[in-house]
């Protein structure tokens, strides 16, 4: 499997707005432990180790 | 009840009079990787010398879990019963975050098998179980208060000079093995580094001696209200010990840590009394390191010498004699010239690939346990904090995986409907048979396993036939109606066929022998 790189979610301004309200009016490090949190979620969803590393290597190329 | 230490006595070694010959096999160290290295050549009939710088065992109780696959192993060298009957057997442990238990595990959820998971003895114990044997074989010579100074390698020989309470000799040996722990002397003398991480916590170790029914299990806290914030395990030994380990924090200052003032307080806490006494305590930080070699010529590491890591996945003491169920049928093949040095080749490749498991495991569970500030930080405690309501993050929670053989990544004939557990690479799994336990009957010889069929006609090698019982079917056939094992004298599984002839397994043991797989 590879990671998508292609719209996948239909409403991606909902799924967008869905996060920000998340962390709204949250201090910077009950936002950083919600990040934490959502990602361990997230990668369990996903539960394939190969996209998960995908998934970081993509994010790892924006710093 | 505290151990009671008898010192062994010293004997003048006749090198100290008169050259000695050539010895095939020194060991130096006698822990319990260096005695139980000495029995199991035994076995095999080769000599050895066992030289140690001290003479009394292990001070403190030190390596406490010892596992299925150690008992397996010190059963062969006949003290795995005693060790089982003397030892705390458990195989449940229980993680708690705060004051609720987020996980619990069990290590060894199916019957038939003659070893349980995992006992709590301490090193003491076993070394004096292994010391007493050792004295009781006629293979084995052992030499206290004697402490190697110098070592020098020519060709096919190690010679050593040895400092004892009478003056100095020399020795020679075509085999040196160097079991002398995580400090090593040898290592030193050699020049030899590790590499690998340090890590920069520092935790209080403490044995406490007290009455009470706590359970055969191991509990674990990641930030107990008792320990403010940091983590705790507590372990039962027999005779009443206890061992608690307790984070202190990297700042922790060891000397003003070490002051039973300081320690007495911090127990009472955890176990909510003071009706104990303090029989030993340590403070240490980790160390997740190896050589990069474990054979130098004549000189072969062996344990602790050649890999340390974290305590808390047992993975020390286990590791080390895995180490010594890799090596002994290879050395002692190789001077009764059975065999030729490249098998020992063979020793250090599996051996650093099974230490490098044990590093990543007791890398991984150490970073779990004290996190560095930032981001490793939060990933932990946030995976703490999702196992009190979602399941998937339970098992994530790390406070040690603990010590199971490594599967050695062999190329050899497989059959893919049999189990994965017991595939070219695993060592065998435990079953009840006929007339005892199949571990046992395999013992310490290159034997071909026959299950549910007739030995192909003309065998050389050993046979063991067995009828395919419930467990033997669930461990060795999975979907296949019959099959035929070549298991090694480590009890690694070398290869599996369902039908076979007899000039395959005979070439894939000889391949074996010759150090080519």
């Amino acid at each position: 499997m590879t990671l998508k790189l292609s719209k996948n979610i239909d409403d991606q301004d909902a799924a967008y707005a869905a996060l920000i309200d998340a962390h709204q009016g949250l201090s910077e490090a009950h936002s950083i432990a919600l990040n934490a949190r959502l990602v361990l979620i997230l990668c369990n969803q996903i539960g394939d180790l190969d996209i998960i590393k995908q998934a970081i290597q993509l994010a790892c190329k924006e710093n | 009840m505290a151990f009671d230490y008898k010192p062994f006595e010293y004997v003048s070694p006749p090198g100290l009079y008169s050259a000695e010959p050539r010895h095939p096999v020194v060991i130096v160290g006698a822990g319990p990787i260096g005695l139980a290295a000495a029995l199991e050549l035994a076995n095999y009939g080769v000599s050895s010398i066992v030289l140690d710088d001290n003479n009394v065992v292990s001070v403190g109780s030190r390596a406490i879990c010892w596992s299925k696959r150690s008992l397996e192993i010190l059963d062969r060298i006949g003290i795995g019963e005693a060790c089982v009957a003397k030892g705390v057997t458990w195989k449940v442990g229980r993680t708690h975050h705060r004051a609720q238990e987020i996980f619990s595990f069990d290590l060894l959820p199916e019957a038939g098998h003659k070893m349980p998971a995992f006992i709590n003895l301490q090193q003491y114990h076993v070394e004096q179980m292994l010391v007493e044997k050792c004295f009781k074989s006629p293979f084995v010579e052992l030499r206290f208060k004697n402490k190697v100074i110098a070592i020098e390698q020519c060709g096919t020989e190690a010679i050593i000079t040895i400092e004892t309470p009478e003056g100095t000799y020399s020795l020679s040996a075509e085999y040196l093995l160097a079991c002398d722990g995580a400090r090593s002397p040898l290592r030193a003398m050699m020049a030899l580094d590790f590499e690998g991480e340090l890590f920069e916590e520092r935790f209080l170790i403490a044995d406490i001696e007290m009455e009470g029914e706590f359970p055969s299990e191991r509990w674990f806290w990641f930030e107990p209200d008792f320990h403010n914030g940091q983590s705790a395990l507590l372990h039962k030994q027999p005779d009443n010990i206890y061992r608690i380990d307790l984070q202190l924090g990297w700042d922790a200052d060891p000397e003003k840590e070490s002051d039973p003032k300081r320690i007495i307080p911090r127990i009472e806490k955890v176990i909510g009394h003071s009706d104990f006494k303090l029989d030993w305590t340590s403070i240490y930080t980790f160390q997740c390191r190896r050589l990069s070699r474990f054979v130098h010529d004549r000189v072969i590491f062996v344990g602790d010498s050649a890999h340390i890591v974290s305590p808390f996945g047992a993975r020390g003491g286990n590791g080390g004699l895995q180490d010594v169920d890799a090596l002994g049928w290879r050395l002692a093949a190789v001077v009764q010239g059975r065999a030729s040095p490249p098998l020992l080749e063979q020793y250090n490749a599996e051996r650093t690939f099974g230490a490098d498991e044990n590093l990543l495991n007791s890398s991984r569970a150490t970073r779990f346990m004290s996190p560095s500030a930032g981001a490793e930080r939060w990933f932990r405690d946030e995976t703490l904090a999702l196992a009190a309501h979602a399941d998937f993050a339970r098992p994530m929670v790390n406070s040690g995986r603990l010590s199971v053989p490594c599967i050695y990544p062999l190329t050899a004939p497989d059959v893919s409907i049999m189990p994965t557990q017991t595939r070219p690479g695993a060592t065998a799994i435990d079953a009840p048979i006929e007339d005892g336990w199949l571990l046992n009957r395999l013992g310490g010889q290159m034997l071909v396993l026959v299950i549910g069929c007739k030995a192909p006609e003309g065998i050389t090698l050993p046979v063991l036939t067995l009828e395919p019982t419930t467990e033997i079917s669930a461990r060795y056939l999975g979907d296949a109606a019959h099959g035929i094992y070549l298991v090694r004298p480590d009890q690694v599984i070398a290869a599996r066929w369902q039908d076979i002839e007899v000039q395959a397994i005979q070439e894939q043991a000889n391949a074996i022998w010759e150090g080519r797989l």
